[in-house]
């Protein structure tokens, strides 16, 4: 073996730095937080119970009610992103990489804007707009006649959770657009040319051309949009508070994850039960990424150039 | 003749679309920052009007410079952004050149173990970090924020980087060795150069969530010394709740800095992606 070939340090220089603090700051806690959720407290001492932290979280009537509902939410939540952030998404990027279009750039940059916002400008200013108290969205209903259609969204249990899905799709809609922006724009010329060549022209060539050669970068975004919203936490936390009102119809699994951890008003911090909650997120997240993975991005063709 | 009669009618209809998206965009933006120059009676009496001299108050800055801190504040989250995305652009473009570009026993498995941070939130690791910075001295330093955000980085820039570098051509690098060029020398000046594109990808992607963070602030670096301008605007929000002229003011300051860093990166995000250099 070692007469063979010569160990390439050169690998090992390459990936030691980025594998050493991502190992130390990021799997070695990780697996601190796994190994807690196999333990709990008995009287004075912490003992290990194997899965029985498992068996109350989705068993226990106390402990399954709410974390069925934040599942149930959060799907919901996904559903709303793929059905509304990404489709704009892909439309907005296809109009604006059309060629000779004027203000590409100013467009491009504007839509971008509420994407770079941080949590807490965006659930105030929100929060704000649809107060019915200031009053610019009941004026501005008024003003086109659509009063009527007005309620306090955020108030409302049943229109909760849409209504900060719909702030989440408005903040984050700039990342499907960047990224199917770069796929469209790093699409050869030539294909474009030999497309039009047989007549292929706007939408057609939209479907028949470019949408094939970007499904790659669609896969990726959902990924994304999949993890992102499973790991959300912070729009619900500062505009509902940990508690997820009105009546936890706001509640998907990160505040779930950060009341039981760190505790509320009502109830103690819990680690041990807030780590088996982060667990299941965990196991959550690694069937989806693995469905990607192996199911759906082994079929994309990589189209090289 | 009806052909460019109908280009005209598609460019008008782009135009529309991407006009309506950008005012809905950049509404509440627009809505923060003209009422934060207002007095607190006409942000109520008429929150969509313009400031003009007549209604014009700019009690919520002068509130909101006087709590002091504010310039150390930017300071911080400054230096930590800045800090913690120059480490995650070297040693993730490091990395995923040697995933993209060595066959080596373990590549796929390695490729896999730092993929997997991209799907876990850092954050389910919080209190083995917090006893870790503890340990080691680290608690209330820019240091810590920058060695977890360089953590929480690095995954995401690793696998956009890889997918990129897997689209360089080989005859460039074969070229290269020919030449006699170390894989150093092939890294830093043939890869890098032609990756910057989606290296300003990643730095666009990597900074917000740093910028933004409120978590970690609070929980490895809340003193007043190492305190990022996200937590100071939250804490300030919480305490000045009612006061609305300071709130929007504190709003609209917390905005401009990010938007700055934002203008600076596009204009890279941009030549890069019209340069074409990913093909």
């Amino acid at each position: 073996m070692a007469g063979r070939k010569a160990f390439r340090w050169h690998i090992a220089v390459f990936l030691a730095p980025a594998v050493l603090v991502y190992t130390a700051i990021m799997i070695i806690p990780l697996f601190g937080t796994l190994n807690l959720s196999l333990y709990n407290v008995q009287g004075q001492n912490r003992v290990f119970v194997g899965l029985a932290n498992f068996a109350t979280l989705f068993g226990d009537p106390r402990w399954s009610a709410s974390f069925w509902n934040a599942l149930g939410n959060n799907c919901w939540f996904f559903v709303i992103h793929m059905l509304v952030q990404n489709p704009i998404g892909v439309l907005l990027a296809a109009i604006l990489s059309s060629p000779r279009l004027r203000m590409a750039a100013f467009y491009r940059t504007a839509i971008f804007i509420p994407t770079i916002l941080s949590f807490v400008i965006v659930g105030f200013v929100w929060k704000l707009i649809l107060s019915p108290i200031w009053g610019i969205a009941p004026g501005m209903l008024d003003a086109v006649g659509l009063k009527s259609l007005y309620g306090p969204w955020l108030g409302k249990p049943d229109t909760a959770l849409i209504t900060l899905a719909l702030v989440s799709v408005w903040q984050f809609v700039g990342i499907p657009m960047m990224l199917i922006y770069a796929a469209l724009l790093s699409i050869p010329d030539d294909v474009i040319e030999a497309a039009e060549m047989d007549g292929l022209t706007g939408w057609a060539q939209f479907w028949k051309i470019k949408l094939p050669l970007i499904l790659p970068s669609i896969g990726i975004i959902s990924i994304l949009t999949f993890v992102g919203n499973f790991n959300a936490f912070d729009l619900i936390y500062v505009s509902q508070g940990a508690l997820a009102g009105p009546n936890f119809s706001t509640d998907i699994l990160g505040t779930f994850l950060y009341r039981t951890f760190f505790g509320f008003q009502l109830q103690l911090g819990d680690p041990h039960m807030g780590a088996a909650i982060a667990t299941a997120m965990f196991g959550i997240i690694l069937v989806g990424v693995c469905i990607y993975l192996f199911a759906i991005q082994t079929r994309l063709r990589r189209y090289q150039f | 003749m009806s052909q460019s009669r109908s280009h005209t009618g598609r460019t008008i209809a782009a135009h529309a679309v991407l006009l309506t998206y950008t005012l809905i965009a950049l509404f509440p933006v627009f809505v923060i920052v003209i009422n934060s120059f207002k007095s607190r009676k006409a942000i109520f009496a008429d929150p969509l009007a313009l400031p003009m001299p007549e209604n014009f108050d700019a009690v919520g800055y002068t509130t909101v410079l006087q709590q002091g801190h504010v310039v150390q504040y930017f300071a911080n989250s400054l230096i930590v952004t800045v800090a913690s995305l120059f480490f995650v652009l070297l040693f993730g473009a490091m990395a995923a050149f040697a995933l993209s570009e060595y066959r080596f026993k373990g590549n796929m498995l390695m490729g896999l173990y730092l993929a997997l941070g991209i799907m876990i939130p850092i954050r389910l690791g919080t209190v083995a970090i917090l006893q870790m910075m503890v340990a080691a001295g680290l608690v209330n330093t820019r240091t810590a924020l920058i060695l977890v955000y360089t953590a929480q980085g690095l995954p995401l820039a690793v696998f956009i980087l890889s997918e990129f570098m897997k689209t360089i051509s080989d005859d460039l690098k074969n070229a290269g060795r020919i030449d006699g060029l170390s894989e150093y020398r092939i890294f830093f000046t043939l890869v890098l150069p032609l990756i910057r594109p989606a290296m300003a990808t990643v730095a666009v992607f990597t900074m917000i969530p740093i910028w933004n963070d409120l978590w970690f602030p609070l929980i490895l670096a809340p003193s007043e010394a190492t305190k990022t301008i996200t937590l100071g605007s939250q804490v300030f929000i919480g305490q000045f709740v009612t006061n609305w002229n300071a709130v929007l003011a504190a709003l609209s300051l917390a905005i401009i800095p990010v938007l700055a860093l934002y203008l600076i990166f596009s204009r890279q995000l941009i030549s890069g992606i019209t340069a074409g250099a990913v093909k």
